[in-house]
């Protein structure tokens, strides 16, 4: 059985879902408690759930950045584990370095909350490798991909982008969803694939995805 | 004329946001007794001495950049 580490901060609050999620697919899942360092033997993949890690305070996940799970995280991505970031978990990944760009406030200053078709850029082989498109919910107030355009180049020419929104919510850079790390082993997302396990919860395509 | 406010939470008020950037500096070693987070604003205004452009913003100030129970403010003529 798959052992996955689930990183909890003060503001993390999609925790239970990604357990939740974790275990509907069979897998062990195992808190990370931001204040601890891991043994990155211990897992097969770590997730960093969405919420508001420290109140999103001087920027979204930038004091998540700086904890001392993260330096275990950062370990674990170099080890080539899989490690999935969703939303502020996407946000964490961009600041501590694992993934390129960073997340600023979406164009129109409003808060997102809504469901959002995707297309698959880039697959991503640990994350939903057969989705080429999906249906996901989004919900940020902060989820605009921000990135120097030689560094978009550079992304574009390596396959780093994961997804793309059909329509653009938020001001994103080319409508981008998601990105992946230079290894294809970190990958990141601002849309909810915990919240679309089930069609009771209005879709499933984010079943595929873990 | 160009006038930089800086609008920072009072003492009397928790600035939960200073304390946790606070916390994140101690627990990385850094040497930090306290800090307040704030912000800083940046108004250009049409004015003809540095008085009248203090004047004006010290009024859009008090109309609506701060709020007097849980904020203080400085200005600067940048």
């Amino acid at each position: 059985m798959k052992k996955v580490g689930v990183v909890r901060f003060l503001g993390t609050n999609c925790d239970r879902d990604i357990w939740q999620a974790c275990e509907t697919k069979g897998y062990q899942p195992e808190w990370l408690w931001h204040e601890d360092n891991f043994d990155i033997n211990n897992y097969e993949a770590v997730i960093i759930p969405g919420g508001f890690s420290y109140g999103d305070y001087l920027r979204c996940g930038a004091m998540a950045a700086k904890s001392p799970v993260m330096k275990s995280v950062v370990e674990f991505a170099e080890s080539g584990k899989p490690v999935l970031g969703i939303c502020n978990g996407f946000q964490i990944l961009c600041e501590v370095g694992l993934l390129p760009g960073a997340l600023v406030r979406n164009t129109k200053g409003m808060f997102v909350d809504k469901w959002i078709e995707l297309k698959t850029e880039n697959p991503c082989e640990h994350w939903g490798a057969s989705v080429k498109e999906s249906k996901l919910p989004i919900a940020h107030g902060e989820g605009r991909f921000h990135i120097e355009p030689d560094q978009l180049e550079k992304i574009k020419k390596s396959g780093q982008i994961w997804l793309t929104y059909k329509e653009n919510p938020n001001g994103s850079v080319e409508d981008i969803a998601g990105v992946l790390n230079e290894n294809k082993n970190v990958a990141g997302l601002m849309p909810h694939p915990e919240r679309a396990m089930f069609d009771w919860m209005g879709g499933n395509d984010g079943f595929s995805f873990f | 004329m160009k006038v930089g406010v800086k609008i920072l939470p009072r003492k009397e008020v928790l600035d939960s946001q200073g304390r946790t950037v606070t916390k994140t500096l101690q627990s990385n070693k850094f040497s930090v007794s306290d800090c307040k987070v704030g912000k800083y604003l940046e108004i250009e205004v049409d004015a003809k001495t540095e008085q009248e452009a203090l004047d004006e913003v010290k009024k859009m100030a008090e109309f609506v950049l701060y709020n007097p129970l849980t904020e203080s403010y400085n200005l600067e003529v940048l």
